[in-house]
């Protein structure tokens, strides 16, 4: 393979600018998620504590192989959404290794709001669902949770992404056999008791852990009758007289460690059927990216730097290299593994769109899993470009990537911009995984865009009316618009929204991306059938 | 000579006689308890005869079935080794009655060194210089405690018939005497079925060395020089060497012949030993005479170039001494260490166990390890907890120190706890290089060998934590090469986490207490760094793992060390000495039931030998319950708090398994 040869200079002035501005965003993004992993804070976390359970990302780390990693998902859901604060909406989802076998961990925060759930907390847990399910990972829940959030039940219950969804697929990923395990480490009440009893194989703390359909309270209210939680839905009715669980745990230590043999017996083995090499480290450190990219966004800059510091040996065969060059398609490795990476260089014109086509079709074709970095304000525009079928073009890569059946995995590593998105795939084209840097914008068009399409109409309507627009209130017209752009467009805000699956440091791209297609190889690749091309 | 011999004994000295034997051509003849049926000894013997249950008092401690065995096979002698029935009289008298010989003194030196009180007395005629004690026959207390009294304290009481520091108490004033002399003679009583006491001036700084003789049949008599075994712990020899440091020409004359005078008293014949204090002034005691080959036999070979096993069967079929006195002479210096099955931050607690793993280090003409037992062996309730021997020569003592050093660091043992590390640590004291011994050596320097020190632990701790990550990785790295997806960073052991430093916590356990190290690890450009906070202080660390080898560098400053992993941990030698940590496990919360009974459980398994205490007595906190045995050593169980005994669950005699529950005790409520 040929090696990217970088061009960068990194003791310019330029470059110590673009790093710092990156590193700033960076350390603001981890500052947020310092507080963000402190749960309920204090307090609630020693509460929690002295009743003898363990915080839930004590939890997951006991429940993980000793110093193995874990990929910690959507750790800004629910970030400035509520009026409450409601930490990684209260449910730490995740993907990490137990007993060798890379498992989707759904663990409960006690801690915040008694681990209720909230509409995003329904939202994160059914995204680390699909996760699962997309990518034949065991599930192991790990339940501390009072249920539903019933002020908001409306946005919880009813609909069919609501909370009914997560039992939904517990059965339907049983019976893929996508093994479901859930432990027991709290209250499980009303809809959550199906958690446990939905699983294969459930654990429960003695206790600690209730399962029950109605609590105490609801069962005086409705036949008067007084019993304790323990008594009505404790470890010892459920392992030996109900039957609603399996495996008795002593404590949460206890539990994890019978987790753990849980995995250990599934009997499963990841189908690999892919050509995977040595993996060797990118030939340039991967913290230069931080210099790559422009502190103003709107400077154009060549993706292929970004990419010497993802891939294996920062080595990248180029696929028509010659021909629509705003987009830079090509083979390479990460972690061993071929990919086959997509990535913007410039706007899409119908060349670059073809060729984009074309190589989604290659990847599929010989089952190489596709990576796209998408730094995209859109397709062209303009008069001769619509008649050149800049459309019908955008389309063929719409296609291709819709259909293309290889595990897809998306970095957001710029603008993400109008129909450039969906060619890019992103969300809505199932990437098995979606993550964007800090310094990324997602909207349907730029807020300067936005704005200016629509004060050309206001201005328009003016005119119309024979009326008179100012200079200045068209831009105090703008202005919010602008801002309302900048405010939604940003990653915090969309993370928070579950449009992606985290916002990450741009240093940690390759080891992410390792981990995601890693994953994803515990599911056969499918053939791809594709749908019609519009010539 | 003989043509086949019985070997009336176990364990390392068994497989150490049948050795020499078979290199002489002498065919042998082991015996064996049901506890020993796969033994080494049996296997490496001839022939082999069963001779009873486990416990000695069935089995090896029987004269009749040993003779009955010899008769048998057709042995026409008995080796004794130590221990058991070496140096019991009426065994002796009925090999003779049985025509088999015993190798060995006559009936008559045994007996006349049997009692300690008597050998004085004998020695005492042959003037042989003695330590002011009471030896008599009036055992009431008040005459003892007279003569007590009279010498002025400290003195030692010690059981007449005794021997390896069973029932033997050093009593440091009046008011501590009569607990003193009931717990002696209790011990002796268990011991040795007799408990006649005798007291002696208590020396405080005196070493303990030793003279090998050598007598035939032919009243020729030689010693073989001086074994210095100040090194003790409750009067047991932890650590012996040849020659005595800073022992002179003259001196070493002069106690040879007077332990051949004090031979030549008895009449002895064979393989003896005749024990001296030696005072700071060069005076020098008559402590007693062991009529055996003394445990510490291999050192003397070492230095003379003897084998006197050899030397023991020769003798014993009537040949001549196989060299006179003058044709005697030291070469280099040895070292003995015992390794034992004990636990020496617990009292040195005998264990009990399987040698789940045994790596003895390689032998050779400088370092030999005489054991009898091999991996998969169970070190049992019944008998010694030794597991070898590890036996060092070289031309000067510095360098034969550090062979042993060395050979320490190299012995791998897992499955039950040893005194490795503990023998490591002693034997790189600062005061034991320079030869600064006594018999108070390991009291007096506690703090260099048990690193009791808090601050040692911080250059420790960091060592053993990369250890731990650095092991991590190496087993990570195993696993990922061992599946078809060895590339995937699913296997990475950095801890990864996504937006938060990589951060580690590595629990160790060191004497229990808990030693929590946070990690940070950092990947860069296939570089794995570990930052290791030290309670503020950073260390930035990086390490490679080569086997038991660990290459450290901390903040610049490159080290080694060894690594030896055991059971639920692992040791680490550095320079300095070893350090053992474990690996702090989370609780599973198994076992709750019994958490509140702590304390009231059998230390190790054992025999019950007395309730202080009735059924039904109201205690108060530390009172003492009941008295263990185990390892011929006294555990007395003391109340947890103030409460009630409600019934004892063993009767005085029993065998009590290691762990079980000893008695039902209520605390009071608050």
């Amino acid at each position: 393979m040929a090696k990217i040869q970088s061009k960068l200079n990194t003791r310019a002035a330029d470059f110590q600018e673009n790093a710092e501005h990156m590193q700033t965003q960076v350390d603001d993004l981890q500052g947020k998620l310092d507080t963000i992993k402190q749960g309920g804070g204090e307090r609630s976390q020693q509460r929690h504590v002295s009743r003898g359970k363990l915080l839930p990302r004590d939890r997951v780390k006991n429940l993980l192989d000793p110093g193995s990693p874990f990929l910690e998902l959507s750790q800004l859901a629910g970030y400035e959404v509520y009026e409450d604060n409601v930490p990684a909406a209260g449910i730490i989802t995740g993907i990490g290794r137990v007993s060798g076998q890379e498992c989707m961990i759904i663990a409960n925060d006690a801690t915040v709001k008694g681990g209720s759930y909230y509409p995003l907390t329904v939202k994160k847990h059914l995204r680390a669902q699909t996760i699962a399910e997309q990518n034949h990972l065991p599930c192991i829940s790990l339940v501390d949770s009072g249920g539903a959030n019933l002020p908001r039940q409306d946005d919880v219950f009813p609909d069919r992404e609501h909370f009914g969804r997560i039992f939904f697929n517990q059965a339907n990923m049983s019976s893929k056999n996508i093994p479901q395990i859930a432990a027991v480490m709290g209250s499980c009440t009303a809809g959550g008791a199906y958690v446990p009893a939905m699983a294969d194989e459930s654990i429960i703390v003695k206790e600690q852990g209730t399962i029950f359909l109605g609590g105490p309270p609801l069962v005086k209210a409705a036949t008067g009758e007084i019993v304790s939680a323990e008594d009505l839905g404790g470890a010892d009715v459920h392992c030996r007289t109900s039957g609603v669980a399996d495996h008795y745990a002593q404590n949460d230590h206890h539990a994890l460690q019978l987790a753990r043999q849980a995995v250990d017996r599934l009997n499963r083995k990841k189908p690999l059927n892919m050509d995977i090499q040595d993996s060797v480290e990118p030939a340039y450190d991967s913290k230069e990216i931080y210099g790559v990219i422009p502190k103003d966004s709107r400077k154009p800059y060549d993706v292929r730097e970004v990419i010497a510091r993802i891939v294996d040996g920062s080595e990248f065969d180029e696929f028509k290299a010659l021909y629509g060059t705003t987009l830079v398609c090509g083979f390479a490795r990460i972690f061993g593994y071929p990919v086959g990476i997509v990535a913007n260089n410039g706007i899409l014109f119908g060349e670059s769109a073809q060729k984009g086509a074309h190589f989604v079709e290659l990847c599929a074709q010989r089952k190489i899993p596709l990576v796209f970095l998408q730094n995209i304000t859109g397709f062209m525009v303009g008069q001769q470009y619509e008649a050149g079928g800049i459309a019908k073009h955008g389309a063929k890569m719409v296609t291709a990537v819709a259909c293309a059946q290889v595990p897809k995995f998306t970095v957001l590593i710029g603008g993400s911009f109008g129909a450039g998105n969906y060619g890019m795939c992103g969300r809505a084209y199932d990437p098995r995984f979606l993550f964007m840097w800090p310094n990324a914008r997602i909207s349907v068009m730029g807020g300067e865009q936005a704005a200016g399409v629509l004060s050309t109409i206001k201005r328009d309507q003016f005119e119309a009316k024979n009326e008179n627009w100012s200079e200045e209130d068209e831009a105090k017209f703008k202005q919010p618009i602008i801002d309302e752009y900048d405010r939604q467009g940003h990653p915090y805000y969309a993370s928070a929204r579950l449009w992606d699956d985290g916002v990450i440091d741009p240093a940690d791209t390759r080891m992410v991306l390792g981990l995601s297609i890693s994953a994803s190889l515990n599911r056969e690749i499918d053939d791809t059938k594709f749908g019609i091309f519009r010539m | 000579m003989f043509n086949k011999i019985l070997i009336a004994n176990r364990g390392e000295i068994a497989c150490r006689v049948i050795k020499t034997a078979k290199k002489m051509g002498v065919r042998t003849v082991a015996v064996y308890s049901d506890a020993d049926a796969h033994a080494l000894h049996v296997a490496m013997a001839d022939e082999a005869i069963h001779i009873g249950a486990a416990p000695s008092r069935e089995s090896y401690l029987l004269g009749d079935k040993v003779i009955e065995a010899a008769i048998k096979t057709g042995a026409q002698a008995i080796h004794p080794g130590y221990g058991f029935l070496s140096e019991n009289a009426d065994f002796c008298r009925k090999c003779a009655d049985n025509n088999i010989v015993f190798i060995g003194p006559p009936i008559g030196a045994i007996e006349a060194m049997g009692s300690k009180s008597a050998a004085k007395q004998i020695m005492e005629k042959a003037g042989v210089p003695l330590v002011p004690g009471y030896h008599g026959e009036d055992q009431s207390r008040d005459i003892i405690k007279k003569a007590a009294d009279d010498m002025g304290y400290p003195v030692l009481l010690k059981a007449a018939a005794g021997g390896g520091g069973k029932g033997m108490r050093q009593v440091w004033s009046e008011d501590e005497f009569d607990e003193g002399l009931d717990a002696a003679k209790r011990e002796s009583m268990n011991a040795f079925g007799d408990d006649h006491m005798l007291v002696e001036k208590y020396l405080t700084q005196p070493r303990h060395v030793e003279i090998q003789v050598f007598c035939d049949t032919h009243g020729q008599g030689v010693y073989l020089f001086e074994r210095d075994c100040s090194v003790q712990r409750r009067h047991q020899k932890v650590i012996e060497e040849a020659p005595a440091p800073g022992m002179t020409e003259a001196l070493r004359q002069q106690m040879g012949e007077a332990a051949l005078k004090a031979a030549q008293a008895i009449n002895y014949e064979g393989a003896g030993t005749v024990e001296f204090l030696l005072d700071t002034d060069g005076s020098f005691y008559f402590m007693e005479m062991n009529t055996r080959l003394q445990v510490e036999h291999p050192v003397t070979e070492y230095i003379t170039g003897q084998d006197l096993v050899e030397w023991q069967l020769r003798v014993a079929s009537g040949e001549h001494l196989p060299l006179l006195q003058d044709e005697l002479s030291i070469s280099g210096h040895a070292f003995e260490a015992r390794v034992y099955a004990e636990d020496p931050d617990n009292e040195f607690l005998p264990a009990t166990g399987v040698l789940e793993f045994l790596q003895a280090p390689e032998e050779s003409e400088n370092v030999r390890v005489d054991t009898g037992v091999r991996q998969g062996d169970e070190v049992s309730v019944y008998y010694d907890p030794m597991i070898a021997k590890l036996i060092v020569w070289d031309e000067n003592r510095d360098k034969a120190l550090a062979r042993m050093s060395k050979a320490l660091k190299e012995y791998r043992i897992s499955g039950l706890t040893t005194n490795l590390d503990f023998l490591y640590n002693l034997s790189n004291a600062p005061a034991f290089k320079e030869a600064d011994l006594d018999t108070g050596f390991i009291e007096k320097h506690h703090g260099d060998i048990f690193h009791d020190d808090e601050k040692a632990l911080s250059d420790e701790l960091p060592l053993a934590a990369l250890f731990v990550l650095l092991q991590q990785a190496e087993e990570a790295d195993a696993r990922a090469n061992a599946c078809g997806d060895h590339t995937s960073p699913w296997h990475c052991s950095g801890n990864w986490r996504l937006n938060e430093p990589h951060i580690q916590t590595v629990t160790l356990l060191h004497h229990e207490q808990e030693c929590p190290v946070d990690v940070e690890v950092q990947q860069r450009n296939g570089q794995t760094t570990y930052l290791i906070d030290m309670g503020g202080e950073t260390i930035s660390a990086q390490g490679k793992l080569d086997g038991s080898e660990l290459r450290a560098d901390l903040n610049g400053h490159r080290l080694s060390a060894t690594v030896a992993a055991h059971d639920d941990g692992f040791s680490l030698y550095t320079s300095k000495g070893a350090v053992s940590f474990k690996i702090s496990k989370p609780d599973m919360g198994e076992d709750q039931d019994t958490g509140g009974e702590g304390g009231l459980t059998a230390p190790m398994n054992g025999t019950m030998v007395t309730h202080l205490v009735a059924a039904g007595d109201a205690v108060k906190k530390e009172d003492a319950l009941l008295v263990m045995e185990a390892m011929k050593m006294e555990h007395t169980i003391r109340a947890p708090a103030d409460g009630v005994v409600n019934s004892f669950f063993f009767q005085p005699g029993e065998l009590v398994d290691g762990g079980a529950l000893l008695l039902d005790f209520a605390a009071n409520e608050e």
